[in-house]
């Protein structure tokens, strides 16, 4: 039997529950019996919930939709870890065999004011589109699709853009966050499209809208602690806190009183 | 509101607010630490330091006061937005765990700031009115670090003001949109040597004071 086999292991849940967004919710224990250790984090919820649904119980509800890690609907706090303690993958990733016999998980949700809990471990992240909808599009006439090499752009540049494109919008960067600061999915954002030419036009406005909106929202102040980085499945550096940082004044000092 | 007070009421503005200030303080720590270092080279030189400073006049009243503003401007933006972030996760956590980004000197700096609030007080209370009494300079440093209970208050509040400046140096050029490698920026790197400095620096006096006097 190879190191590598799977086995079956027992842990002790400690998950959040909560009815809904205005009831006081707590942590309950459940005993998650016959894991196995192939299965996904959310493959163990799933098992726990069938158990939960025979007894007649009220399963734990949690957010999941491709379960491949390119959605950023899944997430939760594990141990204090947003998406668990493997690096770099999200919650429907992180695989039980990262877990020993008889360990004790608590499982939280996402925290921050600009967070609600709908139920147990779904929380409503439309604070995140909003502030998408306050300036994370570009703007293009309709009509015939332009040629596809006619604004040359250098390699390392779209790299970056695309570094900055990978943020799934999960919002583990706001859980891990000891502000619960979104400076990291607005910096992503805000870079993907100014780093490239068509989306550098309306960076200046981009960048005052987007913070704007991010600050109305109750989200904390970034004090560049680097937790969101080492926390975001995608891995995308503070760097693109410091080009946000950037853009923001630029825009700012261009903004005359009364355009914005 | 006009649009200089919006960007500077914004989370970033803020932000800005304390990285400015924050390196203003970095700047006089190391003029301050030149100073102080005449100390090395006897009563002479470092009265010599003193009466040269105090011989500036108007111009030191006019630091004084620039310095005065930018402390109670660091502070008081400081604990606003310490308390807005507070105020960010009105639930905690139940199980919290460093991902490995923080330092202890990132996590700490609400508390240092304070602790360096206190210190900076104490220490104007006791050395600047002193130095108004006409007394020999050097003396008023032998006389009080000659209590073994001073000198150890002096390099803990150092060590503090270190562990402040090892997070905020770095932090500072982060927000101000200069952290170009992020969490391995060179600025992170001068930032603990400037912190060493500091720690080293100042808290190397009070020993020698002690150990000379």
């Amino acid at each position: 039997m190879s190191a590598n086999a799977s086995k079956l292991i027992n842990l002790t849940l400690k998950v959040w529950r909560q009815k809904g967004p205005d009831v006081k919710g707590g942590l309950e224990t459940y005993e998650a019996k016959d894991i196995s250790t192939d299965m996904s984090f959310l493959e163990m919820f799933d098992v726990v919930n069938e158990g939960l649904i025979l007894e007649g119980k009220d399963p734990i509800s949690f957010d999941h939709d491709c379960r491949e890690g390119i959605c950023g609907a899944c997430g939760a706090v594990v141990n204090g870890r947003a998406h668990g303690p493997e690096e770099g993958t999200t919650l429907c990733q992180l695989h039980m065999r990262h877990f020993d016999d008889g360990d004790v998980v608590v499982v939280e949700p996402w925290r921050s004011k600009a967070f609600k809990i709908v139920k147990d471990l779904v929380v409503d992240r439309s604070a995140l589109d909003k502030i998408i909808q306050a300036g994370g599009y570009i703007s293009v006439n309709t009509g015939g699709a332009p040629d596809a090499n006619a604004i040359p752009i250098a390699q390392e540049v779209s790299d970056l853009a695309m570094d900055a494109a990978s943020c799934i919008g999960c919002g583990a960067c706001v859980a891990s966050c000891p502000n619960a600061s979104a400076m990291l999915f607005v910096g992503a954002k805000v870079s993907q499209l100014k780093l490239l030419p068509q989306g550098d036009i309306e960076s200046a406005k981009r960048a005052v809208t987007m913070v704007e909106t991010m600050d109305s929202l109750g989200f904390g102040n970034c004090t560049n602690e680097g937790e969101c980085e080492v926390e975001c499945p995608k891995g995308i550096s503070i760097t693109n806190i410091a080009r946000l940082n950037r853009s923001y004044f630029k825009a700012r000092s261009l903004f005359k009183k009364g355009v914005n | 509101m006009n649009s200089f007070l919006n960007t500077i009421w914004s989370s970033i503005g803020k932000k800005w607010v304390m990285a400015i200030t924050g390196l203003s303080f970095c700047g006089f720590l190391v003029f301050h630490l030149l100073g102080n270092l005449t100390v090395y080279g006897g009563p002479e030189l470092f009265n010599w330091y003193v009466e040269h400073l105090h011989s500036l006049g108007v111009l030191i009243k006019i630091a004084e006061w620039v310095l005065l503003f930018l402390f109670l401007v660091h502070v008081i933006t400081g604990l606003l937005l310490a308390y807005e972030n507070y105020r960010a996760r009105p639930v905690r956590y139940a199980v919290s765990k460093t991902a490995g980004g923080r330092t202890l000197g990132s996590r700490s700096m609400a508390i240092t700031g304070i602790l360096i609030l206190a210190f900076v007080v104490f220490h104007l209370l006791t050395f600047r009115s002193a130095g108004q009494k006409e007394v020999g300079d050097l003396m008023i440093l032998t006389n009080w670090f000659h209590r073994p209970e001073m000198v150890a208050a002096y390099i803990m509040a150092m060590a503090v003001a270190a562990l402040h400046v090892s997070h905020g140096f770095w932090s500072a050029f982060q927000t101000l949109g200069a952290g170009h490698s992020g969490r391995k920026s060179k600025f992170k790197t001068a930032g603990i040597i400037l912190s060493l400095v500091v720690a080293f620096g100042f808290g190397c006096i009070p020993v020698f004071i002690s150990m000379v006097s």
